[in-house]
């Protein structure tokens, strides 16, 4: 076995020194989470980096909802799921069939709706946050799950048509055209041709908007506000509004909220990566 | 930047007189779901908007709100600071998570883990973290010194620090990811080259790194500019605005006043950052529309 020399040991030294406070910084807020989740609640205030008695107590608190603060948990949960769904696959419809007219059928105007598609894209979302509340009163859907996936739906749309644009920019016209000659509709087109070809993008861009509506805290909580119709974010950030807010059940209540997106990111990170950090800045 | 030939740009169209085909005709009807959303949420909310903020009395209200005036330095800082350091830091970082290791492939896999997990959450986690009485900071600053902490969220200027921090903290890991996919772009041989010449590390990275990363890490650090514009979540879940609305940026401002119900300053307050972000909007479209 070859010895290391010690100008290797050298840069190993080196890569740890920068690996492991790296490490620290990306951890720390999040092992702060998880020990306040498996602390009971004499342990949680200690300021111990590892909890005397370590229990899985407060996560059977929140899924029996035994705690005031908790009392629609599953509700909440459920409306979180279906919005992120909802938004998910109504954001595909829409940009699948937004981005097929554009790129391949080359509807005219096509252009003009990407740019502005692309606009909205880079207006804050924030910034867009009070006018949409205001609309979404006036068109009489506050409260109403409607509201927020529709907003979710607004803000990846863009997006999602522009990644799938460039996707589709990059299949060959030579197929439309030989299923075109064999008679095939523009319809049988877009599903036996165009969307089995592009599945990789469209599993992406239904990731990431399932990820935005999931994630979503501002528009969330500006446009529900029933304790039943809202959801866990907009639940997690109701628990900053008491005085003694039992932080051990809202740091459970957060860690069982962040699972599920990120183990779909990791469950999709190779179409992610592929898919948008190629489309995100494009260089 | 990709260059793209859309086909409509190739091909010239056929003159608007002339008669509709199929596939056009259905391409019309495929592209209208999305034209009613924008139409719906976005060309009514944004005519509406600006309706509402059309009144100059508006303008001068806010020129006398000090919070205004606080929230807009809020923001400028908040801008310069925060991403000059991320960007700098992310271009570091690529540099370390492009080396060929097996333990830096398993820290990049945790590395991305604040991008991938829902901002909330752990945001609440470094809030209570910088609690003054039962923070784990102050506890161990306490067992050490026998001393109390600072009272870290009370101070607007730490405050506001903090919330630099905790927004550094989420989008570290994207731009990093998105500066590695630049660098593993350049060509292994120029580097082998410059080894045979004997260059530095300094130098390698002077005229091999910089040159071929400039464009993208100037249009990351604009993308970065107009998304952080519109970070809510950092300052808004980390302070609450507070202490004294001192912390506030224009993102959190406008949620500000529409509680307060005036909501025609809420909208000035965003009308005013326009003049600020439609050119780099511009900007960054004319890069990515290409």
């Amino acid at each position: 076995m070859k010895l290391p020399t010690l100008r290797e040991i050298g840069t190993e030294a080196k890569l740890l020194l920068i690996g492991i406070p790296v490490l620290i910084w990306t951890l720390v807020p999040i092992y702060h989470m998880f020990l306040f989740a498996i602390s009971p609640k004499e342990d949680a205030f200690s300021g111990k980096l590892w909890p005397a008695h370590p229990t899985l107590n407060n996560f059977k608190i929140v899924f029996y909802q035994e705690h005031y603060f908790l009392r629609d948990f599953w509700i909440q949960f459920f409306n979180s799921v279906v919005i992120a769904l909802s938004a998910g696959a109504l954001t595909l419809m829409i940009a699948t069939a937004a981005a097929f007219s554009i790129s391949r059928l080359r509807v005219p105007g096509g252009r003009w709706v990407m740019n502005l598609a692309l606009f909205t894209y880079f207006i804050p979302a924030a910034f867009l946050a009070v006018p949409m509340y205001r609309t979404m009163g006036n068109y009489g859907l506050l409260n109403n799950h409607w509201s927020l996936i529709l907003a979710m739906v607004t803000i990846a749309s863009p997006y999602a048509i522009w990644v799938l644009k460039q996707a589709s920019d990059k299949l060959p016209v030579e197929l439309d055209e030989a299923a075109t000659m064999d008679g095939a509709t523009t319809l049988q087109l877009f599903r036996l041709v165009y969307v089995p070809l592009m599945m990789p993008s469209l599993v992406a861009i239904g990731t990431y908007a399932i990820l935005l509506a999931w994630n979503e805290y501002l528009y969330a909580f500006l446009l529900l506000s029933k304790d039943t119709e809202i959801t866990l974010p907009v639940a997690l950030g109701n628990f900053l509004a008491a005085d003694d807010s039992p932080w051990e059940l809202l740091m459970t209540t957060g860690f069982i909220y962040a699972l599920p997106p990120a183990a779909i990111y990791y469950a999709f990170k190779r179409y992610m990566v592929g898919g948008l950090t190629a489309g995100a800045v494009k260089s | 930047m990709a260059i793209t030939l859309s086909g409509d740009q190739a091909i010239p169209g056929p003159p608007l007189s002339a008669r509709l085909t199929t596939p056009q005709v259905w391409g019309i009807v495929l592209l209208a779901p999305y034209i009613l959303v924008f139409l719906a949420f976005v060309v009514y909310p944004v005519g509406y908007g600006l309706w509402l903020a059309r009144h100059p009395a508006s303008y001068v209200a806010l020129w006398h709100d000090p919070i205004f005036a606080r929230a807009a330095v809020n923001t400028l800082i908040f801008l310069l600071v925060g991403i000059n350091l991320k960007m700098a830091i992310a271009l570091f970082l690529s540099g370390f998570f492009a080396q060929q290791r097996t333990w830096i492939k398993w820290l990049s896999v945790l590395f991305i883990l604040p991008w991938a997990v829902p901002s909330i959450p752990t945001i609440l986690s470094v809030r209570f973290m910088l609690n003054p009485e039962w923070g784990v900071i102050n506890q161990i600053i306490f067992k050490l010194t026998a001393e109390d902490g600072p009272n870290w969220l009370n101070d607007p200027t730490v405050a506001l620090g903090m919330a630099i921090g905790v927004h550094i903290w989420k989008s570290l890991p994207f731009w990093t990811l998105i500066l590695m996919t630049g660098r593993l772009a350049i060509s292994h041989d120029l580097y082998e080259a410059a080894e045979v010449d004997g260059a530095s590390w300094s130098q390698k990275f002077r005229y091999i790194t910089w040159p071929s990363m400039q464009t993208l890490y100037i249009t990351c650090t604009l993308l970065s500019m107009i998304w952080t514009l519109g970070d809510f979540n950092s300052v808004y879940l980390l302070t609450g605005g507070g202490p004294a609305d001192l912390t506030h940026v224009l993102a959190t401002l406008g949620i500000r006043y529409l509680r307060l119900d005036q909501l025609s300053l809420a909208m000035a307050s965003i009308v005013c950052a326009l003049p600020f972000v439609l050119p780099l909007v511009y900007f960054m479209m004319k890069r990515l529309s290409r």
